[in-house]
């Protein structure tokens, strides 16, 4: 019997006081996608920073292809062919596609060997079944899924033995995600092994072979993924039976405090009108790129309005994002490290900023910032920790925190569930009804239909630019939205 | 992570002493080693008021680059600005104005300089390091020609008596006006809205703008502040050279930037702070002072400086590094 290609034996790794691994086994056969799923904090980051030489175990054995594998830094394991392709994407955008794929094994005797490296590049694209990406294009001109292709194509031409994806359909559209699915398989059917890391159960269904299960750090389950079905695998994520993950109490609609009339943007959006009301939480659907995050960023001033007029309560006319947070709007933004949150900045920096006054007593805000804390149950040392330190799930609390403190009564969320764990997200939808149950209006962009319908009282869908009417979730469907999204609807 | 999502109390705390009280340990090594070496001429009161003099011009330039830095951007023109600023007040006191007068002209006319900077880099959204490298050159120029290429020495009058080094047991004024701004600047950044914008715009402009925060205007605002202090500094330069020099500062940006990141504030913004700034300013003169009480050669001090300034950032590098992974 063949050893397999990857083997992995009682990994436990400490930090400090935390166990952050306690007794993981993985075995990963050659030409199988094997995908591990587990909770923010559940130890896979840890466990693939292993995997990758960033840490070393404290205890417990690698072996890849019944060898002992123990790299001691992220090159060793390169090499010994287990790459890594993050959900950050490590391109660098100023050089070619070239250049990306062979970036850091650059073919060279004295100089360098260009002839060689295009070989290098144009056989690992064919290889992805992608000869069409230019060679000679700058990496940054491509859009986010060839520069994906690109960095799976640079593990390849590695001579990667086993490729680790995390996270990879985060940022890509529907179609995208097919393409790379169809990609992933095609590797795995020339022997390749695949370790894919998603909070995605639904892909994870899709395509992966077996699956690990991690839980507080121990591998919990592990099985051929035809056997079980995503309400096992998230029974089994979180310990618990996940029960009524949407909460949609009966909300009766109130007034009018939100009325967009025709709003243009520089290049998105083209039109887009709707009314919302109090008690009411809207759901904008779309792909990725149809001008839906611009929508909101037109609305809360953060981009000019070329056309068209947002009216806020009464009151319409050119803006700017403070007078926005005083008439009581707040705006979650998709992009939490770069934009949402100042990463170094302390909790209390971050939550108070939209509303302070000219004088300010630090220690006030400390204590105010610590209730707050409590209040959204956020886990982290203290009100003076940066809030670069705690993970995703602790972080967007702080970043919706910041909308409650200011008692804003229009909700703007764009992706608020995005890199969140399952029990955060639970969290957030509640949170949601709950503010709407309260007389507060919500407008919730998400790529991930299962929770606008869950949520939302009614849902528009955004092609191009356009926003489609607003209808009443009841008589939505999956299918018709994705139809709208992607332009195929008659209608 | 749960190894990053529950450091310990203590690792916070612990990280908190030693960013603030790094420089200062730095300083208390430096003095420890002079003092040791030359105790009978260096460890005495009128050397420290030395020192202290010496530090007060590039002291005061600091705080206003202190902003400036916590904010996400770097002034190259500073040297410039003062050495125009004692041009201008040795001039206006030719003119026959008096000397407060000149002064809060000196100011007003360096703080214009830093206005028309700022201006650049909000509206035109150009990269700060070049415009500010583009006024650094301009602003020499125009120093130079505004005094005909050569020092000016007008009669003396009380603004020379900032620097002077009084009796026993007193510091020159200038000393007393650079603590005051600092207490100033401190309460400032501590206290006030403006304070907490400023460490929000440095630490990230896109989450300090889906704030509210008035990002132009705040930068605007820093970039005139920094260059209303170096107009300060230039009133104290003017003191201490009695007259206006248009060669006078060549290179001090430099030194009160490597004060500002002594002081262990970061150049890609958010962090920093007045106490530091002022220590990093202090040894620096201290070092200087010292070498000199060694008799060693001036190249010594400038390897001593530069050593020190890469001492401090990898110091501060490693404290991060350390936070991080514990």
């Amino acid at each position: 019997m063949t050893p397999p290609r990857l083997r992995l034996t009682g990994i436990r790794k400490r930090f400090g006081a935390t166990l952050a691994l306690n007794g993981v086994d993985v075995e990963i056969a050659p030409g199988e996608v094997h995908a591990i799923v587990g909770e923010n904090g559940a130890g896979k980051s840890t466990l693939m920073k292993i995997l990758s030489g960033v840490y070393s175990p404290d205890a417990g054995a690698m072996e890849l292809n019944g060898t002992a594998f123990a790299p001691t830094e992220p090159l060793a394991a390169r090499h010994a062919g287990v790459v890594m392709v993050n959900q950050e994407l490590a391109i660098a955008p100023h050089l070619t596609v070239v250049e990306n794929v062979v970036l850091g094994a650059e073919p060279s005797g004295v100089l360098l060997r260009h002839g060689e490296a295009r070989r290098l590049a144009k056989e690992a694209l064919g290889q992805l079944g992608r000869p069409d990406i230019p060679l000679n294009a700058r990496a940054g001109d491509l859009s986010v899924a060839e520069q994906q292709l690109v960095e799976i194509a640079r593990a390849l031409a590695l001579g990667c033995q086993v490729l680790v994806l995390d996270e990879p359909t985060s940022s890509l559209t529907k179609t995208d995600t097919e393409n790379l699915f169809r990609l992933v398989r095609r590797l795995r059917d020339k022997g390749q092994s695949v370790i894919y890391i998603s909070h995605f159960l639904e892909e994870v269904q899709a395509l992966s072979d077996r699956y690990t299960v991690l839980r507080d750090g121990v591998s919990v389950a592990t099985g051929r993924t035809a056997e079980t079905n995503p309400d096992e695998l998230a029974r089994l994520m979180v310990g618990r039976q996940v029960s009524e993950l949407y909460v949609h109490s009966v909300r009766p609609p109130g007034e009018v405090v939100l009325s967009v009339d025709r709003v243009a943007g520089v290049a998105k959006p083209l039109s887009a009108s709707f009314e919302l009301r109090r008690g009411e939480v809207l759901g904008i659907a779309g792909l990725i790129g149809a001008g839906r995050s611009e929508l909101l960023r037109a609305i809360f001033a953060l981009d000019p309005v070329q056309q068209g007029e947002v009216r806020v309560g009464t009151v319409s006319g050119p803006s700017t994002p403070a007078n926005r947070w005083a008439s009581g709007i707040g705006m979650l933004s998709e992009d939490r490290k770069a934009e949402g949150l100042a990463l170094n900045l302390s909790l209390a920096e971050n939550l108070t900023l939209p509303r302070l006054n000219s004088w300010v007593s630090p220690k006030a805000l400390s204590v105010e910032t610590a209730d707050w804390i409590q209040r959204l149950g956020v886990r982290c040392a203290g009100p003076d920790q940066a809030i670069g330190q705690l993970s995703g799930g602790n972080q967007q609390k702080i970043a919706i925190g910041r909308l409650l403190r200011n008692q804003s009564d229009v909700l703007l969320l764009d992706e608020p569930t995005r890199g969140v764990d399952i029990g955060a997200k639970q969290n957030i939808y509640r949170l949601i009804d709950e503010l709407a149950l309260a007389g507060k209006a919500v407008v919730m962009v998400s790529s991930y239909l299962p929770e606008l319908l869950g949520t939302c009282d009614r849902i528009a869908v955004m092609c191009r630019g356009v926003l489609g009417p607003a209808m009443p979730v009841a008589q939505c469907s999956e299918h018709q939205i994705m139809l709208a999204a992607t332009g195929a609807a008659a209608a | 992570m749960s190894n990053e999502t529950k450091p310990s109390t203590l690792t916070v705390m612990l990280g908190r002493v030693i960013a603030t009280a790094g420089p200062l340990i730095g300083l208390l090594l430096v003095c420890i080693l002079f003092a040791s070496l030359r105790w009978e001429t260096f460890a005495t009161f009128d050397n420290f008021a030395i020192v202290l003099q010496q530090t007060a011009v590039i002291g005061i330039a600091a705080l206003g680059m202190t902003l400036i830095i916590i904010c996400g951007g770097i002034d190259l023109s500073v040297g410039s600005i003062i050495a125009l600023g004692t041009v201008v007040i040795a001039l206006l006191i030719q003119k026959g104005w008096s000397p407060l007068a000149a002064a809060v002209a000196g100011i007003g006319v360096c703080s214009l300089c830093g206005a028309f900077s700022g201006m650049l880099i909000t509206r035109l959204r150009l990269l700060p390091f070049v415009v500010t490298l583009g006024m650094m050159g301009a602003l020499r120029g125009a120093a130079k020609g505004l005094a005909g290429e050569q020092p000016i020495y007008p009669d003396e009058t009380w603004l020379s008596s900032f620097m002077r080094l009084g009796g026993r047991g007193s510091l020159p004024s200038g000393v007393w006006l650079m603590l005051a701004f600092a207490i100033l600047v401190a309460v400032a950044l501590r206290h006030t809205r403006f304070g907490r914008h400023v460490f929000a715009v440095g630490s990230s402009e896109l989450t300090a703008r889906l704030c509210g925060v008035p990002v132009e205007r705040v930068k605007l605002l820093v970039y005139t502040l920094g260059a209303a202090f170096a107009g300060l500094a230039s009133v104290l330069q003017f003191g201490y050279l009695t007259g206006g020099d248009p060669t006078t500062a060549v290179g001090l940006e430099l030194n009160i930037i490597a004060a500002v990141v002594i002081g262990g504030a970061s150049l890609s913004g958010g962090q920093g702070g007045v106490v530091g700034t002022l220590v990093g300013a202090v040894i620096m003169s201290v070092v200087a002072n010292g070498c000199t009480k060694l008799g060693l050669a001036n190249w010594v001090q400038e390897i001593v400086t530069g050593g020190i300034i890469v001492a401090a950032v990898l110091l501060d590098y490693v404290r991060r590094r350390s936070h991080r992974t514990s």
